[in-house]
């Protein structure tokens, strides 16, 4: 990632936001009337022109089908797709292309490897361990491979900042754990958890561990190789690509022993209707015809982030969430859920005798979208003891001024309710 | 705002900060659970019902400013009266708020429920604005479990 300059000074003048936010025309919307203000960027990002237009260009120009024809059109297709796995790559560092797998997203990624390495490995009586503050895509898929295999779910509880007690995770570990499933950064709380720790301690008791990046991938770099994680999933339309398109990232070695996922075209190397010899990672998991245009607009998406430099943006995003962070909390009514010291730009909010439903009505006639509900981690907010909460969630395209007016629209739901 | 006015009308706001019928019934005949996963709304119904007469009615739980309103009208409204009255009104204002009626539909045939007229304008809403009437029909008709908007 040598496109990146580090030093602090630099950092502060290389996100030129009034620049960035020309690259995605959704933002010049008006809701109702008013400009949008888009806080929603943890269920999903806007796109940038350039993604846009390249993949209007794929369907106008290229459109074709993979790894089958020897036409020139199926060779530019090929190309293109193949090249997305690379940025991919470069993106996470992966040792070998071949370790990326495409997917529909975060969810199918987690499926996946429930459903292949998990079933492979899990027997009756052994344990999975995930953690209080996964996304129900996180959850469910463990849930259902435990009752197959009557085997037992284990999870790491947190302190009331929202951080992992990692004492506890410690404990949980024993001779039965199979495997461990954790969230890089918590959709609802914003909690960046300490992945490199959480790794090494598995791997210390020799369980396998799958990262759920789908909120982390925007947020900070990712080096799956420093990481030494067995398994990486994100979703392209958190990062700023199209929506149906996403990553598994896996050992090669874990892969290449896995059964496959799905059975279909190009996964398989040879099919007679008594044996089908299956093809090598990464076509084995990828049965059918792929989201071409999808996963060429995610490689478009992912080289716009990488001009920018993920860690320019990192820090343009924290310095938005101190203060955002000092705004909100001088609402008096106002209580933020989810206090660690390590966040990213994710901000849950409850205001005293407000249901956040009618919070995210108010604020949507200001041109404010923001996300109210419990975020699809039910356990969560049971914990927190709240039924929903509020949510704004910042991306390098937002600005002061947008807090600014979330605070006063929040001020003006306090008026109408109270 | 003035949309917004007519989603959130004083009459619903009042009902929503001082709810009426807002207890637990101990006792009770009927009794139900409904809950609105995409708000989180969640509410305990409970009835005292002899011979076909709503006797009594009360509920408790949270939700938004919509659906306790609702909630809170919804008890007054059926106190006194016979399962099939209530069961009446509950599938004129349902037929209402879900967009089933022509332009001959006279609002104030719907009385105290004329409020949640602005409900209308906001799909997502409706639901906020039924999940109390739908546990109580699921209450009258004694069936088990959790009734959800979904």
């Amino acid at each position: 990632m040598s496109v990146e300059v580090n030093t602090k000074e630099s950092v502060k003048t290389s996100i030129d936001v009034e620049s960035i936010r020309r690259d995605f025309p959704i933002l010049e919307s008006k809701i109702k009337g008013n400009p949008l203000i888009y806080l929603d960027n943890a269920a999903t990002t806007q796109k940038p022109k350039v993604v846009i237009e390249r993949m209007n260009e794929y369907y106008f120009a290229q459109n074709s089908n993979v790894h089958r024809g020897v036409h020139t059109l199926s060779e530019i297709a090929t190309n293109a797709y193949e090249d997305a796995r690379e940025k991919i790559k470069t993106l996470i560092n992966a040792a070998d292309s071949k370790e990326i797998i495409f997917t529909r997203g975060t969810t199918e990624s987690i499926n996946l490897v429930a459903n292949s390495y998990g079933r492979m490995v899990v027997k009756e009586g052994d344990e999975i361990i995930i953690s209080i503050m996964e996304h129900h895509s996180n959850i469910v898929p463990w849930q259902i491979l435990a009752e197959e295999k009557k085997a037992k779910l284990r999870i790491i509880p947190i302190n009331d900042n929202g951080e992992l007690l990692i004492d506890e995770f410690e404990k949980l570990l024993n001779e039965k754990t199979k495997f461990v499933s954790v969230v890089h950064i918590s959709n609802s709380l914003g909690t960046i958890n300490p992945i490199k720790k959480i790794i090494d301690i598995s791997h210390n008791h020799g369980v396998p561990i799958l990262i759920d990046g789908a909120q982390g991938i925007m947020h900070t770099a990712v080096d799956v190789q420093e990481l030494d994680c067995d398994f990486y999933v994100f979703s392209g339309h958190k990062l700023y690509g199209p929506t149906g398109i996403g990553v598994l990232y896996g050992k090669s070695n874990l892969l290449n022993t896995m059964p496959p996922y799905q059975g279909g075209g190009d996964m398989i190397r040879s099919v007679t209707f008594e044996k089908t010899t299956y093809n090598d990672i990464p076509n084995k998991f990828e049965a059918g015809t792929p989201n071409i245009a999808g996963a060429v607009g995610l490689g478009t998406a992912i080289g716009y982030i990488l001009k920018i430099g993920i860690n320019n943006i990192a820090e343009y995003e924290n310095e938005l969430l101190k203060y955002a962070t000092d705004v909100l909390s001088s609402i008096k009514e106002l209580k933020i859920i989810g206090t660690a010291k390590e966040k990213a730009s994710i901000i849950s909010f409850v205001l005293e005798n407000i249901h956040p439903h009618d919070i995210g009505t108010v604020l949507d006639y200001e041109g404010i979208a923001i996300r109210t509900g419990h975020h699809c981690t039910q356990p969560l907010m049971h914990r927190f003891n709240v039924p929903a909460t509020a949510r704004a969630s910042l991306a390098f395209y937002n600005t002061k001024s947008e807090i600014d007016a979330i605070s006063e629209g929040i001020k003006k739901v306090i008026k109408v309710f109270n | 705002m003035s949309d917004l006015r007519e989603l959130y009308q004083e009459v619903i706001l009042d009902h929503s900060k001082h709810p009426k019928n807002y207890h637990k019934i101990e006792n009770a005949s009927h009794q139900a659970e409904g809950f609105n996963p995409l708000c989180g709304d969640h509410f305990n119904l409970y009835l005292k019902v002899k011979e076909g007469l709503i006797e009594d009615v009360s509920f408790e739980g949270a939700g938004c400013a919509i659906s306790k309103a609702s909630a809170s009208i919804m008890t007054s409204i059926v106190k006194g009266k016979t399962i099939a009255e209530a069961t009446k009104i509950f599938k004129k204002f349902h037929e209402y708020v879900t967009g089933k009626v022509d332009q001959s539909f006279d609002i104030d045939s719907l009385g105290k429920l004329a409020v949640f007229s602005g409900v209308t304008e906001f799909p997502v809403r409706v639901k906020c604005a039924t999940l109390a009437w739908h546990t109580l029909m699921n209450a009258l008709e004694n069936k088990i479990g959790i009734v959800t908007t979904e």
